[in-house]
């Protein structure tokens, strides 16, 4: 069982690593590091799901009977790109946060807006 | 062995990932994430999925910590030590965790051939895309073919993002000779970039001579993907790369002399627009949308292709967005420092005044 479910232990550990670095800091950019933290954690679930024993990559060949499952590769494939678009729009909302504030420090930020209202 | 593989880059990566909560400095974080991505690529490769793995080191390992190295550039590397209420996170980390452990337990183990997941639609595509599509690489021929519409999302959402970031970044580029003390100012600082740039001699020369080979790369992965790992996505991301290279060591204004942003920015739209249309033209012919048995009388010839437009369609706009956000990150950066100090001086203006 330790052998069998090692990757979803290890998937759930990182994914709570990822997690309790978006709630615990207050930095934005750290907070976006937490998050693709987490984006991975997701891909190496999906990825460990689609080996199969004794498979090889799913590029048909010759002499292979056992691919592992190529479905899950393309949905992950995808989503690495799609996640750094968004990541990068993350980054640009820091920056111009930082533009107006001063700071990327969620409490700063939380002191600045009290003293305007 | 493989496990032993598996095993040691797991915990590779769960080292790092703490080494990441624990670091302050920024810069050390990013580059720990960079190291992150790798490992992760690594691992990929050691699963079997060899085009994601192909993906994220491009992503992952490259261009993020890039995308990131120049934020920080511009926000500061240094991280507050105080943390927002750490035990009570903790304890809904450990909650969490500990529930998503119990949920682990009933799946089926790491490598089973009988796991659910592969009983669905996988045996389909195995077996009877070559008859269907006649493209050796499984993974292409489910992203462009079977699941063409998905692909076309994922496209509109990177395009979206790209254009947002352009709004959110793009700065007014003045004419240089405005007034005349800011536009002496503007010239005398693209000088000191060009010549700090100049000095890297050995550095230029090189890139100079691998621009065109990793050019060459990037079409043989977009127009090899339908026989071995690669597609519209890593070749826009390898080609995107290259620009970035150029971009870096010959300095932002040189830069933008060679590479027109409105030629970038319409490139992005044609992307999009040429993955849709070939869904359109299958539409006009009477097929399902992205139906590709549509584009030609032998229903293989066409599979191949709509293949080749649509990863042509995914490459241009990838390439595109990727070189749009990081134009628009360093131009923010090199008018930063200008924008940034006649904003807080606005700001406590407006606030002195209230």
């Amino acid at each position: 069982m330790l052998m069998g479910l090692y990757n979803y232990w290890i998937v759930v550990v990182l994914m709570m690593v990822g997690f309790y670095i978006v709630i615990a800091h207050g930095n934005l950019i750290k907070k976006i590091v937490g998050l693709s933290i987490f984006q991975t954690s997701v891909f190496i679930f999906y990825i460990s799901m689609a080996k199969v024993d004794g498979g090889t990559a799913p590029i048909l060949a010759d002499g292979i009977t056992q691919y592992s499952n190529p479905l899950p590769h393309v949905l992950i494939l995808t989503a690495i790109v799609v996640g750094i678009a968004t990541t990068a729009l993350g980054l640009a909302l820091a920056v111009r946060i930082k533009e107006t504030y001063g700071s990327i420090e969620e409490e700063e930020i939380q002191k600045k807006d009290n003293l305007d209202c | 062995m493989e496990s032993l593989i598996d095993i040691v880059l797991l915990a590779f990566l769960v080292g790092i990932a703490f080494a990441i909560v624990w670091m302050k400095d920024l810069l050390a974080v990013i580059m720990l994430l960079g190291i992150y991505g790798l490992l992760s690529a690594s691992f990929f490769v050691a699963m079997d999925a060899v085009d994601v793995a192909f993906t994220e080191a491009s992503v992952g390992a490259g261009i993020s910590t890039l995308l990131m190295l120049v934020t920080i550039a511009m926000t500061g590397r240094s991280e507050h030590p105080v943390r927002h209420k750490p035990f009570l996170a903790l304890a809904v980390v450990i909650i969490t965790g500990s529930l998503l452990i119990y949920g682990t337990l009933d799946m089926p183990y790491f490598g089973s051939a009988q796991a659910p997941v592969h009983q669905h639609v996988a045996p389909r595509y195995i077996n009877d895309s070559i008859e269907e599509v006649g493209v050796p690489n499984i993974v292409t021929s489910v992203l462009a073919s079977y699941r063409a519409f998905d692909t076309f999302g994922e496209v509109v959402v990177i395009f979206t993002a790209g254009m947002g970031v352009l709004a959110l970044l793009s700065v007014v580029r003045r004419p240089k000779n405005t007034t005349g003390d800011k536009a002496r100012d503007i010239a005398k600082i693209d000088l000191i970039n060009d010549s700090m740039h100049e000095q890297h001699l050995v550095l230029r020369i090189v890139t100079k001579m691998l621009i065109p080979f990793i050019f060459l790369y990037a079409f043989y992965v977009q127009f090899h993907g339908d026989y071995g790992p690669g597609g519209g996505f890593q070749a826009g991301v390898i080609f995107a790369s290259a620009i970035f290279l150029y971009a870096m060591l010959f300095g932002m204004s040189t830069a933008r002399r060679v590479i027109n942003q409105s030629f970038i920015q319409l490139l992005a739209a044609i992307g999009v627009l040429l993955y849709g249309s070939v869904g359109v033209v299958s539409l006009l012919n009477g097929k399902n949308f992205f139906d590709y048995s549509a584009l030609s009388v032998d229903p293989i010839a066409g599979q191949h292709l709509g293949i080749l437009l649509i990863e042509l369609g995914v490459g241009c706009t990838v390439a595109s967005v990727m070189v749009i956000i990081f134009f628009s990150f360093a131009d923010r950066k090199d008018n930063g420092q200008n924008l940034e100090s006649n904003g807080i001086e606005n700001n406590l203006k407006e606030n002195n005044k209230k």
